[in-house]
């Protein structure tokens, strides 16, 4: 399965290529100031601003009311201004945003009728019904179908089984919702995301523009934005499918620009020669031409829309994000884990649909083929037809060939929440030894110390880093977007951020990086850690939480527990990745050289590695990032507890500012590693620093 | 720097040399750099390399001057890098050349308006690429028919017209296959049909087999001299492979750094190479396969009667197996048949004593 944010390292690492390309040639200050001398400098002056600073500079540390952006005060203005007199003449801002939703919700009631409510006649309770929604054996018996046309028997085996599980475990109609609000959402995202890749292809002014737009789409906490959806389009599904377009469109836009960009320089010149108009040149050989690249972004659209699910229901998409949501706050381990799995099973079967889709290859038919009857020539079309009348007519005689029959599901009922009782029960004791261990002894004295920190001195540190990472324009980013986050008063909180993250992230890359190393060898267990690392990244995020709540309660170490046991796969996919790849002939001659497994694995295989494994780490504290946000429920004190909050008041500029703080602090990263991978690489001799950049 | 003529022209080389010139090249530069615009290309010595260099420019075509006549297979040659293909994209304008003219039917291509280009590239030239650039989502068919689909033609029309090109590059029965199901050579195939779909009078070849396998390679040679030997297009024909050049070729462009060092017949090439870059290249090359009967025979009276008659063009080579003991000379005819000279045992013999 494809990880959902895996495409990030792909993209991040060219978007940072030139700064990081740029510092390479030999004139570099590197060359004339040895780290050492340098690094030694900085960090001497700022342990020394640090530990005296305070009395002269207290400005160093506390931002002074006077100096403070008033960042929000000016988005929540503009919010409203936007909400109460934007007009365009005829018509107004909102008379626009409500009619968008109104042109979504139309087809989306449409799908949601077929799939779950029936066609109906008008609205509410005095509703009739003028069709039955199709029965769950039409639905699973469609789905098997398109399994079987895109991908064999074995396909139509896995999708039948995803979908009877959804029957089975009594998810079924909150999987219906949620499928016909993906089944809108996906579209749109595709289309829109390959239109804007269109364009950023065709006008280098557009990419330009385009660019940090998505850098920040991409990083700003969703829970950020679902305010002024909330307040544009109103709360209800098309709400929720907006927020999830706009979480799911951006690596459609950049995947589509880099599909496109793919397309080998003669496939222009054929349109050319041919004569073609631009329209021709892009709908008949551009398009078709990037193809394979394209349904990469599908892919990936199906599973970050999937990945949306559980935060749209916040704002009305209802479906099985709504039932997780309901298990969490009512802390029902079993049913809010069998909601979870349900998204999965949803999720794997869309993206196996969609990948076999991928790998399809037209194959012409064979002149006997073509003198066939229509039902043999379209023998998909014609037994999905056949399946959906027959059950349709099956299910107004007999109810149980409509509704999967009650008396046939099974749950897991109470058993998630007895073993944790259980847990709680047995070792109680010894979990709080541990607890609070941490607690007192590494989580409490790092917040502390970091909070402690002069903001000037750390934002210093960072351009410096950035400066001989990537040169003046990395030090320049990281400088400014950390002094945002000091000047709109967001510092101490971004400081908790990182606190959580860093610790959250070393834990993650100790338990992750050695599994990944032990699996890298190893077939067989690679297969079931990769197993096992797919359906981690599958499962929401939401899910984590139950479990640690239960044991440990709300506070910073729950949050700390969930974000290690999401974000630890890509630090063990990353690091297998990595020496998986590394040249076989160059540990042949480590072995010829005579080096002992430990050299061998340190001096060799590690190091060739190590740029992979820093991707890796990108990675993962990307997804920390992002699962530190949901973690406000448990009730950390980060930026994600004031997005979160700002989402419970409707406060459009408090949660925008909070967010547009933590993608500062992701994009800070992501610059710096990345740079740094690009560096190294080049240092190791696997790239050359024109290819870098 | 264009060769001298030779002094005897083969009577080929006559016949073409009364044709028109269908695209005649005027003083083409295609200059890359940052000032290529400005550069004076006008000034004397402006094809210097170093003063090239020194003003931060590369000069992928310097001051090319050629003449394309009508019906004849025009190849340029030069080894990678030498700008070849970007002289032959310039000739098609699918690379704006920097300076020059490009006259094609008499009209300057240069100033041509889009809609004018998009207008002659639709209904005059075809142009077969080095990579097949076939659509991989179309058939044969379907592959073949997209210069006539773009340009509006009905599917019916469209599709009786590329059956008859499929049936002529030797797929027929294949309409309905798509590129990856076919061979290198067969996609090739497909890539000449679709070229030739729309019935150009100028016809472009990008080292067309240059991705092919040896043998493969031998035969789509064989393949298109005789589709040429039917359709008789006026043809520019780029590769990199000096033996495919003279073996296809009337005559033979050779370029070097952007510029043309030599121009003329395969034969002019081989006996007077212009310079030693030049004949670097024809050194290996069997001179009795290239030189022509009418370079070596006695013009004049023909040999006696009953004697083997061979015709003018013909390469020594080929006449080399009509002699024999009793056949000391064979007769020589001309384009129209009647006889035009006598070719020796002892001029063939010189010729093959060259190597």
């Amino acid at each position: 399965m494809t990880a959902p944010l895996a495409i990030q390292t792909e993209t991040s690492a060219t978007d940072t290529a030139p700064p990081a390309g740029a510092s390479l040639p030999a004139s570099t200050p590197e060359n004339r100031w040895p780290a050492r001398v340098v690094w030694g400098v900085a960090l001497t002056a700022f342990i020394l601003l640090w530990q005296f600073g305070k009395p002269v500079a207290d400005w160093a540390f506390e931002v002074p009311r006077n100096w403070r952006i008033p960042a929000q005060r000016w988005i929540s203005d503009a919010m409203r201004w936007l909400l109460d007199e934007a007009s365009f003449g005829l018509f107004t801002f909102t008379d626009l945003t409500r009619f968008i939703a109104g042109a979504i919700e139309a087809p989306y009631r449409f799908i949601l009728g077929l799939l779950s409510t029936g066609i109906l006649d008008g609205r509410g309770s005095s509703a009739t019904q003028l069709l039955p929604p199709l029965s769950w054996i039409a639905v699973i018996g469609v789905a098997m179908l398109i399994g079987h046309y895109a991908g064999g028997r074995r396909l139509a085996a896995l999708v039948g089984g995803c979908f009877a599980f959804l029957a089975v475990f009594g998810q079924w109609s909150a999987a219906m919702v949620t499928l016909a609000s993906i089944l809108i959402a996906v579209p749109i995202g595709i289309l829109g995301g390959l239109l804007l890749g269109l364009a950023a292809f065709r006008w280098r002014a557009v990419e330009t523009a385009l660019r940090p737009m998505l850098d920040l789409m991409q990083t700003v906490p969703v829970f950020a934005y679902l305010v002024p959806i909330l307040f544009l389009f109103g709360f209800g599904p098309s709400s929720a499918i907006i927020a999830t377009i706009v979480y799911a469109l951006p690596p459609m836009t950049r995947i589509s620009l880099l599909a496109l960009r793919a397309v080998p320089e003669e496939a222009h010149e054929l349109g050319r020669m041919t004569g073609c108009s631009k329209r021709q040149m892009t709908w008949r050989i551009l398009v078709p031409s990037a193809m394979p690249g394209l349904m990469v972004g599908v892919n990936q659209v199906i599973m970050l829309s999937l990945n949306m699910v559980i935060i749209a229901s916040m704002i009305g998409a209802g479906g099985l994000g709504f039932e997780v949501l309901a298990a969490l706050r009512r802390l029902d381990i079993g049913a809010g884990f069998e909601a979870g799995l349900a998204i999965v099973a949803l999720a794997i079967a869309l993206d196996r649909l969609s990948q076999a889709f991928a790998a399809r290859h037209p194959h012409h038919e064979s002149a006997e083929e073509r003198d066939r009857s229509i039902a043999r020539r379209h023998p998909y079309l014609v037994s999905g037809v056949a399946l959906i009348v027959v059950s349709t007519l099956a299910g107004l005689v007999s109810a149980p060939f409509q509704a999967y029959p009650e008396a046939l599901q099974i749950s897991s009922g109470t058993i998630g929440s007895d073993i944790v009782g259980w847990i709680n029960v047995h070792f109680f004791d010894q979990l709080e030894a541990v607890k609070n261990a941490l607690l007192l002894n590494l989580l409490i004295p790092f917040k502390r110390f970091l909070i402690g920190l002069p903001w000037i001195g750390v934002v210093g540190l960072l351009a410096l880093a950035g400066f001989r990472l990537g040169g003046w324009r990395l030090a320049l980013t990281a400088a400014a977007l950390s002094a945002l986050i000091a000047l709109t008063g967001q510092w101490e909180k971004a400081m908790i951020t990182v606190y959580l993250c860093g610790i959250s992230v070393a834990i993650a890359c100790l338990i992750g990086v050695p599994v990944g190393i032990l699996a890298a060898g190893r077939e067989r267990l690679w297969k079931a850690v990769e197993l096992v690392i797919d359906t981690l990244q599958t499962l929401p995020s939401f899910v984590y939480l139950m479990p640690a709540v239960m044991l440990f309660r709300v506070g910073d170490f729950t949050a700390m527990i969930a974000v290690v046991a999401y974000a630890v796969a890509p630090a063990i996919r990353y690091t297998a990745y990595g020496l998986r790849r590394v040249d076989p002939h160059l540990v042949e001659a480590g072995i010829a050289a005579g080096a002992t497994p430990w050299q061998l694995l340190t001096k060799v295989r590690l190091k060739l590695a190590l740029p992979e494994i820093l991707l890796g780490l990108n990675q993962t504290i990307m997804l920390a990032l992002s699962m530190l946000v949901i973690t406000a429920l448990v009730g950390t004190r980060d930026l994600g507890q004031e997005v979160y909050i700002a989402l419970t008041k409707a406060d459009t500029g408090r949660g925008l500012v909070a967010g547009l703080a933590v993608a500062f602090i992701a994009i800070i990263a992501d610059r710096l590693i990345s740079a740094g991978a690009a560096r190294l690489r080049v240092r190791l001799g696997l790239a050359t620093a024109e290819e870098i950049r | 720097m264009q060769a001298s003529a030779t002094p005897s022209p083969p009577l080929s080389q006559a016949a073409t040399n009364a044709a028109p010139a269908k695209l005649e090249c005027r003083g083409v530069w295609k200059l890359f750099g940052s000032g290529a615009g400005t550069y004076s290309v006008g000034q004397p010595g402006a094809a210097d390399s170093a003063r090239l260099a020194a003003a931060g420019l590369v000069g992928a075509v310097r001051d090319v001057n050629l003449a394309v006549r009508e019906g004849e297979i025009f190849v340029i040659m030069g080894l990678s890098g030498s700008g070849k293909s970007t002289l032959v994209r310039c000739l098609s304008r699918l690379v704006e050349p920097t300076a020059g003219e490009i006259l094609f039917n008499g009209e300057n291509l240069l100033a041509a308006s889009d809609r004018r280009m998009i207008e002659i590239r639709r209904h005059s030239m075809g142009m077969v690429f080095q990579h097949f650039a076939l659509l991989p989502h179309l058939s044969v068919l379907g592959n073949v028919a997209f210069p006539l689909e773009v340009q509006g033609i009905g599917r019916a029309a469209r599709e009786d017209r590329a059956r008859k090109m499929i049936e002529l590059v030797g797929l027929g029965g294949r309409e309905a296959f798509f590129p990856r199901e076919l061979s290198g050579g067969q996609q090739q195939r497909v890539g000449i049909a679709r070229s030739l779909a729309v019935e150009p009078e100028l016809w472009f070849l990008d080292e067309p087999f240059s991705a092919l396998d040896p043998l493969i390679r031998q035969e789509m040679q064989d393949e298109f001299m005789r589709l040429q030997s039917v359709l008789k297009k006026t043809i520019v024909f780029i590769t990199h492979d000096f033996d495919e050049a003279i073996r296809l070729a009337d005559r033979i462009a050779i370029m070097k750094d952007g510029a043309v060092v030599q121009l003329g017949t395969p034969e002019d090439l081989v006996m007077n190479p212009a310079t030693d870059y030049v004949a670097e290249f024809t050194r290996n090359v069997t001179r009795a396969k290239v030189v022509r009967v009418a370079s070596v025979m006695e013009a004049g009276a023909p040999a006696g009667d009953g004697a083997p008659t061979i015709t003018a063009t013909a390469t020594v080579s080929q006449a080399a197996g009509l002699f024999s003991d009793r056949v000391a000379a064979v007769s020589v005819l001309g384009a129209d048949g009647t006889p035009v000279g006598r070719l020796t045992r002892d001029a063939v013999i010189n010729v093959l004593m060259l190597g």
